[in-house]
């Protein structure tokens, strides 16, 4: 994909992945103690590219993101790299980021409602990222806004412009979300969970946007979900993530086909598809998942697995790669079907 | 499996439930037709899965067969006998055969209560004077049953994951050894590992007490792993209801249709490759639910005549029936 028409001229000298995050670790200081939710996660994106992001509650998918984007809580801190087209953006001021957010990296998250202000009218709120970061005039920044509307196929934009939150329905909420994302034509673009406050048809509805949007924009996106399904059919590479850590990476095909982590395996497994087979019981996983302020020392996922080995218990398995752009953290050699 | 020469446990006749909407002082009373003439038979034993989104009132269906919300119009007939004639003192007794677990398990645990008290709670209601010592016997038996280790008694819900919550709402539910269990969204809320624990459960379960449940989901997937028969719900109204396999196999209304084929797959190949029924806007409001049929505005094969005249529900087969006016010809039509 090329997104390079536009670019200024510092940008397009950088060659190379668009995101580099190498060893982030990310952590909460809690009344118990400091946890943390993230344990050395390395991966790159490259340039109009997506990625999926999967894995349960407390794997630590959400911090990633937001530590990319630099909105920990208070309590949050995070180490480690994060290079956007180049540059160092882990730790930057406010101001810098500030910069950067909403106009090259932009950012939706799973519930439109909560993540729009609800005292503004939508027109208002798309058009502030036009004329707080490009300074356009108010009119022409009200005429791209309704452009914008229009694309993420909102009927009726001009009438949408000076209506509240509230009064939208949540598809409509979260298309306004995309159309907010979209509206600068980031470079990155990160979502959280879109789609998963949704209803099904809606939800196909806001996947085919994302994708078209994509298409034109040849924005990369960062897809986080819990929904297996929806990375199937969006996203050229995957990371599954448990207890902090990427345990499984690779092409999509790759991941759903040929699993090479046991979790990876058991979770494809144990997820009720349209078209399974009803005879027999659902495959689960043994025990919950990990607690991410007790976590085990050795690998989290070895309580809950089968193929665990003394050695699992003791020390974490480190990512190693299996193939070429393929890498698991598990001791395994080979996980056969 | 379903019996259908045996009696009905439950029988629903053009069940309605409408709440009044706040209007102006002046203005036309209106209300919202959340369930809008229901009517179904449940056999013991049998598991109806009930499917719509957000809105469609299967949730308000529930409760309302419950009688936990009161109902508009039409019948809850009960083992032969309708709930609306019985007493409120009889209603309370009837339902110890009927409970209900819920979608946030736990928002539906008192945080004060230990797992114990939680669990031996209806017990308390329906079997006062219980010895303590039976009472106990009977909680640990319960535990024993969804797969909670007993030592647990005497803990908090805090202290437990939502699977273990789930797992405590369905010991409360099960401890009077009811005949009907309703389950509102029972997984949605819980990761995908722990959700097959939970229909692996409520399946055996079932199977052990010759439960009927009425299962309320948004997750066609689920839905489809655990119910005999299958609801669509839309704004109200069944459009489509039939049995599992010839609703999943060979769905008749467009609304089921774009249901089914807007679930994604975890399959890159098939997913991509997937022919999708797409709809066309929002749902309506239900305060202003379209004339004619009430899906004719999202429908994509809609012709002049579902702009007037609601379409009845028409039998398929002797299992399988539809509210469409363009069923015989809908799946040609959209797969074109």
């Amino acid at each position: 994909m090329t997104a390079s028409q536009d670019l200024p001229a510092w940008k397009t000298g950088h060659q190379g992945p668009l995101l580099v995050v190498d060893q982030l670790e990310t952590r909460f200081a809690t009344p118990d103690g400091s946890v943390s939710a993230v344990n050395g996660v390395s991966f790159t994106v490259d340039k109009g590219e997506t990625i999926g992001i999967v894995g349960e509650s407390g794997s630590g998918k959400s911090q990633v993101l937001m530590s990319i984007m630099g909105l920990l809580p208070h309590n949050g801190t995070s180490t480690g790299s994060v290079q956007f087209d180049g540059r160092e953006i882990l730790g930057l001021r406010r101001e810098e980021l500030n910069k950067i957010r909403g106009t090259q990296m932009a950012m939706i998250f799973q519930d439109p409602m909560t993540a729009l202000n609800p005292y503004l009218t939508v027109g208002r709120q798309l058009t502030e990222v036009l004329t707080f970061h490009q300074s356009m005039n108010p009119a022409l920044a009200r005429e791209q806004a309704r452009e914008v509307l229009e694309q993420v196929h909102i009927p009726e934009p001009g009438k949408r412009l000076d209506m509240y939150p509230h009064e939208l329905s949540g598809g409509m909420r979260q298309r306004v979300m995309i159309a907010m994302g979209m509206l600068c034509r980031p470079d990155l673009l990160i979502a959280d969970e879109p789609t998963t406050a949704l209803d099904v048809t809606i939800q196909a509805e806001i996947l085919d946007l994302l994708a078209e949007q994509q298409a034109v924009t040849g924005t990369a996106i960062i897809l986080v979900t819990h929904d297996l399904g929806v990375v199937a059919g969006l996203c050229d590479r995957v990371m599954v993530m448990y207890g902090g850590r990427i345990v499984e990476q690779g092409p999509v095909r790759d991941i759903f086909y040929d699993p090479q982590h046991p979790y990876t395996r058991a979770l494809l497994l144990s997820m009720p598809r349209l078209d399974d087979d009803l005879s027999g019981d659902l495959p689960t996983i043994a025990g919950q998942p990990p607690n991410l302020a007790r976590m085990p020392p050795g690998c989290a996922f070895a309580p809950r697995c089968g193929f665990a080995s003394d050695q699992c218990r003791i020390s974490v398995p480190p990512l190693r790669e299996i193939a070429p752009g393929r890498a698991k953290a598990c001791t395994l050699d080979r996980l056969v079907a | 499996m379903s019996l259908p020469h045996s009696a009905p446990l439950l029988s629903v006749r053009d069940l309605k439930v409408h709440f009044p909407v706040k209007s102006d002082l002046f203005a036309e009373k209106r209300v919202v037709k959340a369930v809008d003439g229901v009517s179904f038979d449940l056999y013991p034993g049998e598991t109806l899965g009930i499917v719509g989104e957000s809105g469609c009132g299967k949730s308000t269906l529930g409760r309302a067969v419950l009688k936990l919300i009161p109902s508009t119009a039409g019948k809850v007939v009960w083992l032969g006998r309708a709930l609306e004639d019985a007493s409120k003192a009889d209603q309370r007794a009837l339902r110890r055969d009927m409970q209900i677990i819920f979608q946030d398990p736990l928002a539906a645990l008192d945080p004060r209560m230990t797992v114990g008290a939680i669990v031996a709670e209806p017990l308390d209601t329906f079997e006062p004077g219980m010895a303590e010592q039976a009472k106990r016997g009977r909680v640990v038996e319960a535990m024993e049953r969804v797969g909670l280790p007993s030592h647990l008694i005497n803990r908090y819900p805090h202290e437990f994951s939502g699977g273990q919550c789930q797992r405590i709402g369905i010991a409360r539910a099960l401890i009077l050894r009811p005949k009907l269990l309703v389950c509102d969204e029972p997984v949605s809320a819980l990761d995908v590992s722990i959700q097959a624990q939970i229909v692996n459960l409520l399946r055996k379960l079932q199977a052990e007490e010759n439960l009927a449940l009425i299962f309320i989901s948004h997750n066609l997937s689920v839905v489809r792993r655990i119910s005999a028969r299958v609801m669509v719900l839309y704004l109200g109204k069944i459009a489509e209801l039939a049995d599992r396999d010839e609703i999943y196999r060979n769905p008749r209304h467009p609304y089921t249709q774009a249901l089914l084929s807007a679930v994604p797959i975890a399959d890159p190949d098939k997913e991509r490759a997937k022919k999708r029924v797409s709809l066309t806007g929002d749902l309506p409001s239900p305060i202003d639910p379209p004339s004619g049929c009430v899906f004719r505005t999202r429908c994509p094969i809609v012709i002049e005549k579902c702009h007037t005249i609601m379409p009845a529900l028409e039998p398929v087969t002797d299992s399988h029936t539809v509210s469409c006016h363009r069923w015989r010809e809908a799946i040609e039509l959209l797969m074109e």
